[in-house]
């Protein structure tokens, strides 16, 4: 033991971040860069509703608005939603699990620099030629070179190596909540955050391959003359469409689950009661992953099935309204009787229910396949959607990072800036979003960079576009609000809001080692157990020990960057440059499996000198 | 918490008002105002699924009201509610209900598929092969001999059975008035049935991305009465099997002959010329040119003059030509009429 | 704790002896779950292509059993040997585990060989990346097993070496017995293929 007992070289600033494996640091990477693209996304939105906003303006091209479509789309999935969602995973969830590190670290922060450099990779497409215009789902045959830009390239590569991240990250929290738990944690008193994660995680591991697949055939027929999808040469247009959906159906649960599961702790910790019906919710959201899979075909009611597949498809798509429905009522429930208090984590949980319950109408009006023919790429899908992913998933994030934030970073978010960030968003959201209902059931197809005058589309696209100044400065307000808590000196207590679960047992922000011991948890609810059992604090499973941690490293980093440049390689057709990526690649990771890594011990008087201080 | 509530109540009158000012759209886009069988089917449809919702998004809102308002807590409220585990009733109630809801939707969900998804072939129904393009539409008539392009002619109270296909990307071929939409895949045929119970215009639409004019690529639904129909349809075929006739100004034979030489090889007039572009063989009858503009003097030299400029990235190219040549070729073009359409 | 036992005596299943080696095992088994969506999706557009020769050779035409039959042959033994390496491994044998191993990465790199000669006859009567569907589904589906092959060679390889330097620890046994897992998956999709693009290619007809 005592021979590795010495502390690793300690890297400090920018250095620190680049070779972390510390997932609460590994958290905030994600948060940053996902924020990042988040606005880069949200400035696409503004631009799309600025050409929107009168009939047949010219504030920007055909082709450019086409190119603002599917960067907006692409970011906000894979580049923003996603990401913002593995750092609260990565904040929070080996410390509900009372964990002190994930079970792959070096594999999380590969995770993370792959999506980062996936992400960079997409929007380097501006400056080099374009960004790509076939939409976010890029349907052959408009994604292939005879119709479609340089930019589908960097679409395609860009995401291949992103969604590799998202991958190995999937199967690092899976095996993280299954291998880590605390004892006593079985997988019935997990908290409903973590078991949301567990299933998104589950939903990553089956879904993202298909996706792979597709993207390498694109990536095929446009680089190397394939011809997947050239009907010419007996190729066939809606093999990409099953492929792009069997990943982007379960991809919108993978979004809303974590959502479900951040609501499902902001109601029940500000109605101070245990989650009403927590089995039934632990079994609606395993349902709804499983459902999840079964119904891709929704998306293709117009593609030319035959009516035996839609109506299949359709009556699927329709049964996982019944476990959504169980969700609201149990929310309701659980706030039933209890002491309701309003911060803005709670006033973004209770605008979900609504909003959110909006979007799952639609959708289940969307799984009519007979109806959905009028529905199906209309302004009414698109108003479907951004309420579930808007008005769901983003609602939920914004909870879950006001409630989180002290956890994350020892600063309490401003409770002012706060209810201002949320009626600003939430009245500018279903200003935006309520209109485009009828403009779709009015004849608006969606995509269109521009509508005649005279077609009864006016009023509508006019509000839709006012809203968006309100989700703007929502916006604005949280980026204000986030520098004000990083400006002030007040630091947050432990337990700021009366938390039940184990991650409030601990300081705020944790120390690099979770636990100073590995908690017991003796019930659902691991602290408020011990709240009520008048303890005040945890109670432990082991003596205060020395804690064995790994090395930080810089091989993620730079494993993901020969990625990178291989990619480039790629789309321009020079191998020497896709030869010198992979040797970087697969040169790191020759060298992270010859040399191990022993880690670094943290022995218990410098636990007590650091002191567990709430 | 009193704003919360407020708030949403102008939110959701607002809405309303937006939705009234606006009627519901124009009854010749409209979804929500179907012309013909299979928009009403669907119209039905829309109307069942989205009461049954409301009424489920009322009960929830109901219930959210009382909770927020009844168990918000109060300034100097101590102690611990009730930690309830769950109501096993209650958790039936909340999934059987559902179920229940869903089946009352599913019924009709099924019958109306089938029905739509029905073929018919053509001792029932006239046959129409429609054919996308980058961007516009083109018409063929098997059973008739007739061709055409961007304005679609069809009989009231006659069932419509289309083949579509595309020639290049994917698109969808959209009548809100008349009925959903189905793609056109390349390589592929599709098949859906249409039907308009009244005569006059409807507007057409392509609703799957298809390059930058995507959202330009419009086209019109001109419904006759039966017999004026088969007049046109009589007439078309008389003139798609000729050879294009001589105009009477000087003019104008200028513009055709400048026609024949810049523009034949890929727009056909009557018997002669290519399947590039759109048939122009009955131009002068059409609302639109190029399905967005007016079909007067003044948009079609517009167009000539840059097409690229009114529809971006579509396949005709700048001819360069002069305003002279412009002028001649629209008095050309004025003359490609057939049969006048009473709209 | 410790993840360094390098004198320590070698606990049974040492694969299996630390939480590192726990979780290392359970989670290539989750990879595995997505490799298998990953080929399930690639067999499915070969299905749906397979007939689209666009003018080129069929699969009656180019497909020969002998040669089909002999790569099979020599990967599934692959398959075999590695058990054998794994068993020894629980022997705590790494003499006899190396040499196991090595036979495993001569029998795959003989498949590969065999692979690599298939592909260069077929380019040659015609059947290529770029001649059709067909074409496209068959070298993506074949190639992405193949790549898969040369991967786990220099894997294994990659391990083998680590064994000479540590030895067989509780750190280089997950490594090996992943390493085997994997070699394993690789053969169960060859079966696959086996089936799927050469017997019913070879027997002609439509599927269904």
């Amino acid at each position: 033991m005592s021979a590795h007992a010495s502390h690793a070289p300690k890297r400090s600033g920018i250095a620190d971040w680049l070779t972390t494996v510390d997932h609460k640091k590994i958290g905030i990477l994600y948060l940053i860069a996902g924020g990042i693209f988040f606005l880069a996304g949200g400035l696409e939105a503004l631009l799309i509703r600025l050409q929107l906003m009168y009939p047949e303006l010219q504030v920007i091209g055909a082709k450019t608005f086409n190119e603002l479509i599917t960067m907006h789309g692409t970011t906000m999935i894979f580049l923003a939603a996603m990401p913002v969602i593995f750092a609260l995973m990565n904040a929070i969830v080996p410390l509900q699990i009372g964990a002190r590190d994930v079970a792959f670290p070096f594999v999380n922060a590969l995770g993370f620099w792959l999506f980062f450099f996936g992400g960079v990779l997409i929007n380097t497409s501006w400056f080099l030629g374009g960004a790509p215009d076939a939409g976010w789902t890029s349907y052959a045959t408009l994604a292939l070179n005879q119709y479609s830009g340089f930019g589908i390239d960097f679409y395609v590569l860009g995401l291949q190596i992103a969604g590799l991240g998202t991958l190995i990250g999937g199967i690092n929290f899976l095996v993280t909540i299954i291998n880590m738990r605390a004892p006593g944690m079985t997988f019935m008193r997990m908290p409903l955050f973590t078991w949301a994660s567990f299933v998104t995680s589950g939903l990553i591991l089956f879904a993202f391959p298909a996706i792979t697949v597709g993207l390498v055939l694109l990536m095929f027929d446009r680089l190397f003359g394939a011809a997947f999808f050239n009907p010419d040469a007996g190729g066939n247009v809606v093999i990409w469409q099953h492929l792009f959906w069997i990943f982007g159906h379960p991809e919108v649960y993978i979004l809303i689950l974590p959502a479900f599961g951040i609501i499902s702790e902001v109601v029940s910790t500000f109605s101070k009661k245990r989650l009403f019906g927590y089995s039934s919710m632990v079994f609606a959201t395993a349902l709804i992953g499983f459902l999840g899979f079964m119904v891709w075909a929704h998306h293709m009611f117009t593609t030319g099935m035959g009516p035996i597949a839609n109506t299949l498809f359709g009556l699927a798509t329709m049964l996982i309204a019944v476990p959504t429905g169980i969700k609201i009522f149990n929310w309701l429930l659980t706030m039933w009787g209890g002491q309701i208090r309003f911060p803005t984590a709670n006033l973004f949980a209770v605008g979900f229910i609504p909003t959110f319950t909006i979007g799952g109408m639609t959708g289940v009006m969307l799984a009519v396949p007979p109806a959905d023919y009028q529905y199906h790429d209309s302004y009414f899908v698109v108003a479907h959607f951004h309420y579930v992913i808007v008005g769901g998933l983003v609602f939920g994030l914004f909870a879950g990072l006001y409630y989180w934030w002290p956890k994350m970073f020892g600063k309490m978010l401003n409770e002012t800036i706060g209810k201002w960030n949320f009626w600003t968003f939430f009245i500018g959201f279903h200003l935006t979003f309520f209109p485009q209902h009828f403009l779709g059931l009015m004849g608006m197809p969606r995509r269109v960079f521009t509508y005649l005058a005279g077609q009864g589309l006016e009023l509508g696209n006019f509000i839709s576009t006012i809203g968006v100044f309100g989700m703007t400065i929502g916006t604005i307000l949280f980026l204000v609000n986030a520098y004000v808590a990083a400006k002030s000196s007040k630091r947050a207590p432990a337990d700021p809001w009366d938390g039940r679960t184990l991650e409030w047992s601990i300081p705020s922000p944790p120390p690099e080692y979770n636990f100073a011991q590995t908690p017991l948890v003796r019930g659902l609810d691991a602290l408020w157990v011990e709240k009520m059992a008048g303890n005040k604090g945890m109670t432990y499973a082991e003596p205060l020990g020395s804690i064995h941690m790994p090395n930080g490293s810089f091989l993620p980093f730079i494993m993901s960057l020969g990625l990178f440049i291989a990619g480039y390689g790629f789309m321009y057709h020079n191998y020497v440059v896709v030869g010198i990526g992979m040797v970087i690649t697969f040169g790191c990771m020759l060298m992270r499996s010859l040399k191990d890594d022993p880690g670094y011990h943290i022995e218990p008087d410098e636990i007590d000198e650091k002191g567990v201080k709430a | 918490m009193k704003s919360w509530q407020q708030s949403w109540r102008q939110l959701f009158l607002f809405g309303l008002l937006a939705l009234t000012l606006s009627g519901c759209g124009m009854k010749e886009l409209s979804a929500l105002q179907p012309q013909g069988p299979v928009a009403a089917m669907q119209f039905d449809l829309m109307k069942l699924s989205a009461s049954i919702m409301i009424g489920v998004f009322i009960v929830v809102m109901l219930i959210l009201t009382y909770v927020l308002i009844r168990y918000r807590k109060r300034p100097g409220q101590e102690g611990i509610p009730k930690q309830v585990e769950g109501s096993h009733t209650l958790e039936i109630i909340w999934t059987v209900i559902p179920f229940l809801l869903l089946i009352v939707m599913a019924v009709p969900t099924v019958t109306t598929g089938f029905t739509l998804g029905k073929e018919y072939n053509k001792d029932e129904a006239l046959q129409v092969r429609v054919t996308a393009h980058q961007f516009w539409w083109e018409f063929e008539y098997p059973d008739l001999g007739v061709a055409t392009a961007q304005d679609l002619v069809l009989p009231v109270n006659q069932k419509i059975q289309f083949t579509l296909t595309s020639a290049d990307v994917m698109h969808a071929f959209w009548i809100p008035a008349l009925g959903g939409k189905i793609d056109t895949n390349p390589g592929l045929d599709n098949k859906m049935w249409l039907q308009a119970d009244r005569t006059g215009v409807f507007y057409g639409k392509c609703a799957e991305l298809c390059g930058a004019s995507h959202a330009l690529m419009d086209f019109k639904v001109d419904v006759l009465e039966q017999d004026e129909f088969a007049a046109w349809a009589e007439k078309m075929k008389g003139v798609q099997s000729a050879e294009p006739a001589a105009p009477a100004t000087a003019n104008a034979v200028q513009g055709q002959q400048i026609f024949e030489k810049s523009c034949l090889g890929c727009h056909a007039v009557a018997g002669k010329g290519g399947k590039m572009g759109p048939n122009l063989t009955n131009f002068a009858d059409r609302q639109r040119v190029a399905g967005i503009m007016p079909n007067d003097a003044e948009h079609l030299a517009k167009w000539l003059r840059d097409p690229q400029k009114e529809k971006p990235g579509n396949n005709m190219p700048n001819l360069n030509l002069s305003e002279d040549q412009i002028n001649s070729l629209v008095e050309y073009m004025s003359t490609l009429k057939v049969q006048e359409i009473k709209r | 704790m410790a993840t360094h036992h390098v004198n320590a005596v070698l606990p049974d299943e040492p694969e299996k002896a630390t939480l590192e080696g726990k979780n290392k095992i359970l989670g290539f088994w989750l990879f595995l779950g997505g490799e298998t969506v990953l080929f399930g999706s690639l067999f499915a557009t070969f299905i749906a292509l397979r007939d689209q020769t666009n003018g080129g050779p069929t699969s009656q035409q180019l497909f020969e059993m002998p040669l089909v039959a002999l790569a099979t042959l020599l990967l599934l033994t692959s398959s075999l040997t590695s058990v054998f390496a794994v068993l020894a491994l629980h022997k705590k044998d790494l003499k006899k585990m190396q040499a196991w191993m090595t036979v495993t990465v001569i029998l795959g790199l003989g498949f590969l060989a065999l692979e690599i000669y298939e592909f260069m006859h077929y380019i040659h009567m015609g059947h290529k990346m770029t001649s059709g569907a067909f074409g496209s589904a068959f070298y993506t589906l074949v190639g992405f097993h193949g790549a898969h092959v040369a991967f786990g060679i220099l894997w294994i390889l990659t391990v083998q070496l680590q064994t000479v330097k540590k030895g067989l620890t509780v750190v280089t046994a997950p490594k090996f017995y992943v390493a085997s897992l994997y070699w394993h998956f690789i053969d169960v999709v060859w079966v696959f293929i086996f089936t799927v693009v050469y017997l019913m290619g070879m027997i002609g007809g439509k599927v269904g």
